[in-house]
This record gives C-alpha cells, structure tokens and sequence, in this order.
C-alpha cells in the first residue's frame, strides 16, 4: 500500500472552494484533464454510493465510486472501481480547511492504493502532480479573486 | 462551551516549524504574551504529562499539562490545570500539516473552554487574537531572525577541515600547538557545530597538565562553546542547522573551529544571548546554578564565604548569592580583585595570597563563620576551611586549585556537623532535563540581570598558550575567551 499526499493553499474562503468540487458529477467544471463525465443509474451526485464514470482528455474511462460526502468538514472520499492506471484499492480523499488567517483554504488531496512496485514511483508523480497538484493549480486560477 | 479555531501558513518546511512547537517549554523565544516558562520537576520538555508554569507579560500566571504529543501527526494536545484567568475545561490541539505547494506548513489550533456568563466573547478574543494570532505572527518573526535551515537535514557530508588547539604533551602553556584538524559528518546521536567563541577555564589547566586525564597527548582541550549548528545526525530532534547554540561538557575538545559533539549535551540559545557571553557562562554559569540550587538550596540569610571571588565562577556566585538573599563574604588575591568582587555585590572582602582567611572571617560574622563555602581552592585552604565553616555549615569543594583534599577525616567534620559536597557539573548535567533546566535557569538569571558578565579577556584561539599563562598567573579579572 502506497501513499500520496499533496496539499496547497486556495487564496478564497473554504466555502466557495468548496462549492466548486463537492458536484461529484463536476470535474469536467475544474480540473484539466476530464473532458465528460455522468453519474451511473441516474442518481443525484451527491448520493453516498453514486457511480461517476469519466472520460479523460487523452481518451481513458474512469469509473470511481463516492464513499464520503461532509458538507460539515468539507471532504468527500472516494474508490476507483475501474480504471486504466493499473491500481488497486485505490481510495482518494479530497479535504478543504479554512485558513482564519488571510481568509483562505488549506485543500489537502491524497490516495492510497496498491500497484506493481516498479510502477510506484511513476504513479506517485501522476498522480500526485498530474492529478492532485494540476487540480489544486486549476481551483487557483477559477477562484483568483 | 466557548470553541476557538485560528489557523494560518506559515511560510517554512514543517519539520522547521515543528522543531519549535513540539517543544513544550519554547514559548519565551517566540510568542510575544509569554514572559516566563519553567516545566516542573526538570521534567523534559516532550514528556506527555509534564506541567508547564507560564508568566505572561501581563502578569498572569498559566499552568498547563501536555496531554499528548505525536511527532507522526505532528500534534500536541494540552489544558490548562490551573491559572489567574476564569477559564475553565480548557483544552487545545496545535496541529501541523505539510503544505506541499511550497514546502510551507498549514498551522490549526483550537480550543474548548468555559468561561463564566457574559464574558465568552472577552476570551474568545483573548485567546484567539491574543494567544493564536499573535502566536502565529510571533513565530514569523522568529523564523525570520532564525531562518534556520530549509529542513530537517540529515547528515550526509564530507569531512570538513578546521583548525585546532591541540595539547602535544602534558605540560605547561607551551605544550598548546596549533594544528590542523577534521570535523566529521555528525552520526546518530551527534551534531557537527561551528564555534564563533570558546570559553576558557581552570579545569582546562588540569587537562592540559595531566592532571585529569581526560585525554590522551596529542588532543585539543576546552569544556565549553558557542556557535552554529552545521549539520545533524540521525535522531536529533532538538537541533536544526543554522541554530545558535552553546555547551559545556565532557570530553574535552573544543579549542577547534569545527566540531562534531554528542547533540545531547547542546542546547539551544535564546537570541538575547550573544555568542561570547554564551561562550563564557556555559560551564561557570550552570556551575553556579548548580552551586547555589541543587548542590547546596541557598536560603535568603545565610552567610557564605566564596574562594576566588573576582574569578570566573566567583564573580557570578557572589552575584547570584547576593541576589538570593545571603550575606556574601569573598577571598581574593588583590585590591583590584576586591573592587571586582564588591562590585558583584561581596558584603566584606579578604585579601591574601596565603591561604588565611578563617580569623578575618570570624571577625567578619562575629565569630559564627561561614553556613557555605564555595571552594575552588582545594588542598592549600583545607585546614582554614574547616575552621571558618559554621556549626552544621556545608563546605562545597567544586574544585582544587592548589591540588585535591586529602586526608579529610569523618571525624573533623563531625566536630561541627558538618557536610563536605565534592560535586562534578558533568554529573549534574549528564541528564539532559536536568542540563536543560540548568541552562535554562542561567540564561533567566542572564536576562533578569542577577548575574552579569564582564569579558575583559578575549584571545585568538591560535593565543591559547598566553590565555592559559594569564589564567595561572592569577592575573585576570573575569572569564577569558577565545576567537576561532
């Protein structure tokens, strides 16, 4: 089992980062790299157990289910159920915190899963940089007050 | 229930922040409400239970148990047992988490407490504003003095070259040559300084001769220092490069530029310490720490009589004493001396090179003599020790000038029932809590002024010979130091 974390800092109010990614059904809205997306069965996106199935830029499907929605803690967790990564038991969590001070948002991104060990150190970084930090540099730029 | 959260970036990698937090009793150095921090019983500072004893600058006082501490979740919890402020059930968490855009540190702490009605918005903004804001700008403002290092380096580097004192043969001054020496890349356990001042002291002189055979020819010498931290070994925690530090400890060693040293004898400096007089009160500040606290409690009234009162330990025992409330009565070699000594607050003086002072001393206290000697002269003042010392008095021989005492008879002593302490700071100082407080105690009594420092006598450490020829010649006035 492995672990990545990346965390930055959102110069906006937790609340209004946090109305920009609690839609599980919204990465296409601000991430850089999900060109569709649609939640299985028809259900409401912020249903605990929903099915988000998405379509990357490059052309891969993803099928990742919602484990946790806090509206409260401003975190939401998920599973990969299908993927082209090549990871098992895969479980993302995303989490805001404000920041009193400057009024900002402490947003934390981390995964852990299983994978071949010689694939462990190129999926840290895609996953790390290329997914969570690219996330992160993407919410900067739609909330720059 | 009255719930406080602050929470703030602080721009610097979380081991360099956490290296400050973690330490329960770090408060004084940054946060600007906080006047005075003592952990009770010496314990130390990341022992989960320890109590802390705060002053604030406002003059409240705060008690408060750490509750828990983890270095893996960077988290410590803590309540307030006891304070002069109506608060209640208060319990705080600081935590820390890597911010890993940027290598910075995201800061929450946050509490709970009651306080009584009418008054939960007064204390929300006390410790909000008061405690976790200007705790946060605080902190800033001391990172930016001590930038320290970007983070927790572990030692990895190359030998480095310096130049040393090194004693070629047991000897006089002469046998001090300087040679060119290595610094290696600090171990487990170990930290690699540079020194920006060296202390010089009489314990020197012995190693130097052979006296105490603490090393074996040819080695450097020296008990105490200051400087920077270069770099830190495997599992030292309390120590980051670029930290203004000091020590005084065995083995001898530290006539060099460069060192590399167990970490645990070294403790940080606050930064109204400068260097050189860190340098001089490392070994003769905790040696009258220990003197006057823990070897012999001194109480407000009692007489003592110090040896050597103008040197460097006695000018600081005779300062301390007076300040605790003894009567202070000093042996020194000169006039000049005496002038020194009474100006360090000596109540009377005795001038003389002959090792007589016991009737001057009787005269002195209208014939009771002295409740504590303080003793560096050994042999030569034996016989008029035992004379000057008060019925039940304590006779502290913390060192021998004139050689060690022997022939001490259980009998003499118990003409007057008296004590005879024969104390070694490397023993008292060997328990890092203990080493801690002491330091701790000196650099508080340095702050407050109770004992100040005159440096009239600085060298090049390449001068080494001429300061060690001016220690012996009973020439000097105060501590000397050397200049890497």
């Amino acid at each position: 089992m492995i672990k990545v974390y990346t965390s930055s800092v959102i110069d906006a109010p937790a609340e209004q980062v946090w109305a920009r990614i609690r839609d599980f059904n919204g990465l296409p809205g601000w991430t850089p790299f999900v060109a569709e997306s649609r939640i299985e069965g028809g259900l409401p996106s912020d249903k605990i157990g929903c099915v988000r199935n998405f379509r990357l830029k490059d052309g891969g499907m993803i099928r990742e289910q919602l484990l946790t929605l806090s509206d409260y803690d401003y975190q939401c967790s998920y599973s990969i159920l299908e993927s082209p990564l090549g990871v098992d038991n895969y479980v993302a969590t995303l989490k805001l915190t404000p920041v009193t001070d400057g009024n900002r948002t402490f947003a934390e991104w981390w995964a852990e899963f299983d994978c071949a060990p010689d694939r462990e150190g190129q999926l840290s970084r895609d996953i790390g940089q290329g997914v969570f930090q690219a996330g992160f540099d993407s919410l900067k730029m739609l909330v720059r007050r | 229930m009255i719930r406080v959260t602050r929470s703030a970036i602080i721009d610097a990698p979380i081991e360099r922040v956490w290296a400050i937090l973690r330490d329960f009793n770090s408060h004084t150095a940054w946060h600007p409400v906080v006047a005075e921090s003592v952990i009770e019983n010496d314990e130390p500072a990341d022992q989960v239970g320890c109590v802390r004893n705060f002053t604030l600058k406002d003059g409240n006082h705060i008690r408060e148990q750490l509750l828990a501490l983890s270095d893996n979740d960077y988290v410590s919890t803590y309540c307030i047992l006891d304070a002069t402020l109506p608060m209640q059930r208060y319990v705080a968490t600081v935590q820390l988490k890597r911010v890993t855009d940027g290598d910075r540190t995201f800061w929450h702490w946050q509490s709970t407490f009651d306080t009584p009605r009418g008054r939960e918005q007064e204390f929300a903004d006390l410790v909000g504003k008061g405690v976790y804001e200007g705790g946060f700008e605080g902190l800033r403002a001391f990172l930016r003095r001590r930038p320290g290092a970007p983070a927790m380096q572990t030692a990895g580097g190359e030998t480095m070259a310096t130049q040393g004192m090194v004693v070629s043969r047991f000897g006089g001054p002469d046998v001090l040559e300087a040679r060119p020496l290595e610094a290696r890349s600090p171990g487990p356990g170990e930290v690699r300084v540079r020194h920006s001042a060296i202390g010089v002291n009489y314990i020197d002189v012995y190693v130097r001769k052979g006296e105490y055979r603490m090393i074996e020819p040819p080695a450097p010498i020296g008990m105490e220092a200051a400087g920077v931290v270069i770099d830190v070994g495997d599992g030292v925690t309390h120590l980051l490069p670029g930290d203004r530090i000091a020590y005084a400890c065995a083995p001898p060693g530290a006539y060099v530029g460069l060192r590399t040293l167990p970490a645990s004898q070294v403790v940080v400096l606050p930064d109204e310490i400068d260097d050189e007089t860190a340098a001089a009160v490392m070994l003769k500040g905790m040696t009258a720490e220990y003197l006057l606290h823990r070897t012999h409690l001194l109480r407000g009234g009692e007489t003592v009589l110090v040896h050597a009162a103008a040197g460097g330990v006695g000018l600081l025992l005779c300062q301390w004493a007076k300040a605790l409330g003894a009567r202070v009565i000093g042996t020194v070699s000169t006039d000049d001396k005496a002038r020194a000594a009474r100006a360090a607050g000596c109540d009377a003086t005795i001038v003389g090179r002959d090792y007589r002072f016991a009737a001057a001393l009787h005269d002195a206290t209208g014939g009771r003599g002295a409740d504590v000697i303080y003793d560096g002269l050994g042999q030569a003042a034996a016989r008029e020790n035992l004379e000057a010392l008060a019925m039940c008095g304590h006779w502290i021989c913390y060192g021998h000038a004139s050689g060690p005492v022997d022939r001490l008879s259980v009998e003499s002593l118990g003409q007057k029932s008296a004590t005879f302490s024969s104390p070694v700071l490397f023993h008292y100082t060997a328990d890092r809590a203990v080493l801690t407080a002491m330091a701790q105690r000196t650099f508080e009594a340095l702050r407050q002024g109770t004992i100040r420092l005159d440096i009239r006598h600085r060298y090049p450490l390449s001068s080494a010979a001429q300061a060690h020829r001016d220690l012996e010649s009973r020439a000097t006035i105060g501590p000397l130091i050397l200049l890497p």
